[in-house]
């Protein structure tokens, strides 16, 4: 693992790895929206409004997923103290706040014609309205406190405290009754009908894509200003 | 030991701990945290007259009855166990139907009858396009069941 240790070597193999994953992605996106917002059939009940679906559901993941990857790339950088780690935790902050924000946004104007209201405080909206907290003070920690380009240890530490309200999140709906549906896709199958389910999946798979791809933009942009600064010190102590 | 591994352990250790600490928490908030009560629960705490609460249930079949002025209507919330009679003035959303979810604001009058201030409609976890509307469409297919845990 530490081969990738090698800005060099890591470099190498980012640089195709975030032209396939961000065209690839777009071209997911792009087909899987067209689908479900043209051809996809209307919801029995709620009609077109299911359609925000295939946004909502790729934007709420990735905001949980982007979470994960911060929590995972914080125990790598505290235990192994890899150092790309820290910037990969560090690169995955701003996209995933974003990420929630958007899922948030989706949500409510799905809430509008579909419960009756912009807002509630259930148990579900509550807990991702935490996450999207979390995102912003981590952001403000990792900025404060900033090592080599990567994230200080108290960021790390506050990266893999924060992972707690994954779980919270993923069991909000089942632990307390809320206003929020359960779960549609478990691992003994899934409710939604394959008419939306696949539009959906499409959706799913190409957000995540592009969500990578923009990490590894990210990383590459983070690496890239830690040799510039290195480069100016050097040249103002000369 | 190496370092290494000794970081790990420790790092271990303090994400099992708060772990625990937090499901702990998330336990203890059972009741405070969830949104709604159920009919069973008004029977069960026995809420005072014209204290605010918030019902959730199920429509029940064949109950909302639409008064004569056309905003007013009436209906049973059910969960499986108890029944709560409600009574609702206003618009209702288009996911009102009976066998629905429902989440209603308001307060229990002297007789007995839950008095809504506002209603919202619960979305269930199933997604069927309206096309094959009626062809799976038997009562027992839906999961409601989770609404009531």
């Amino acid at each position: 693992m530490h081969a990738y240790a090698n800005p060099t070597r890591f470099l190498a193999l980012a640089r195709p790895l975030t032209l396939w994953s961000f065209g690839l992605g777009l071209l997911l996106v792009i087909g899987g929206s067209i689908y479900g917002l043209a051809y996809a059939p209307a919801d029995r009940l709620m009609g077109d409004s299911v359609r925000i679906l295939y946004i909502h559901v790729p934007t709420v993941w990735l905001a949980m997923g982007g979470w994960s990857a911060i929590a995972i790339s914080s125990i790598v950088q505290l235990a192994w103290r890899h150092p790309l780690a820290a910037v990969a935790a560090r690169a995955v902050a701003v996209p995933g706040a974003l990420f929630t924000a958007l899922g948030l946004l989706t949500g409510s104007i799905w809430a509008r014609p579909t419960w009756g209201t912009w807002w509630v405080w259930d148990g579900r909206v509550t807990s991702v309205l935490v996450l999207f907290f979390l995102y912003l003070a981590y952001i403000a920690l990792a900025n404060a406190s900033s090592e080599k380009g990567g994230v200080s240890r108290v960021t790390a530490i506050f990266g893999i405290v924060g992972a707690i309200n994954i779980p919270i999140i993923n069991r909000s709906v089942i632990w307390w009754n809320s206003l929020h549906q359960p779960a549609s896709i478990t691992v003994s199958g899934s409710s939604i009908d394959s008419a939306f389910l696949w539009p959906l999946m499409v959706n799913v798979v190409g957000f995540s894509l592009l969500f990578g791809a923009i990490i590894l933009m990210r990383m590459r942009m983070i690496l890239a200003q830690t040799k510039v600064e290195a480069r100016l010190k050097r040249m103002a102590a000369e | 030991m190496k370092a290494k591994h000794q970081r790990l352990t420790l790092a271990t250790l303090a994400l099992v701990a708060l772990i625990g600490a937090s499901l702990l928490a998330a336990y203890a908030l059972q009741d405070q945290a969830s949104y709604f009560y159920t009919p069973s629960d008004i029977v069960e705490k026995n809420p005072e007259v014209g204290q605010a609460i918030r019902l959730g249930g199920m429509v029940g079949a064949g109950s909302i009855q639409r008064a004569a002025d056309g905003v007013t209507v009436e209906f049973l919330v059910h969960d499986g166990t108890a029944e709560q009679k409600v009574t609702y003035t206003g618009i209702t959303p288009d996911l009102f139907v009976e066998g629905s979810g429902v989440v209603a604001d308001g307060r229990l009058s002297a007789d007995g009858t839950f008095v809504a201030e506002t209603l919202l409609a619960k979305h269930d976890e199933n997604y069927i396009p309206r096309e094959l509307e009626g062809i799976d469409m038997t009562a027992g297919q839906h999961k409601s069941e989770t609404l009531i845990q």
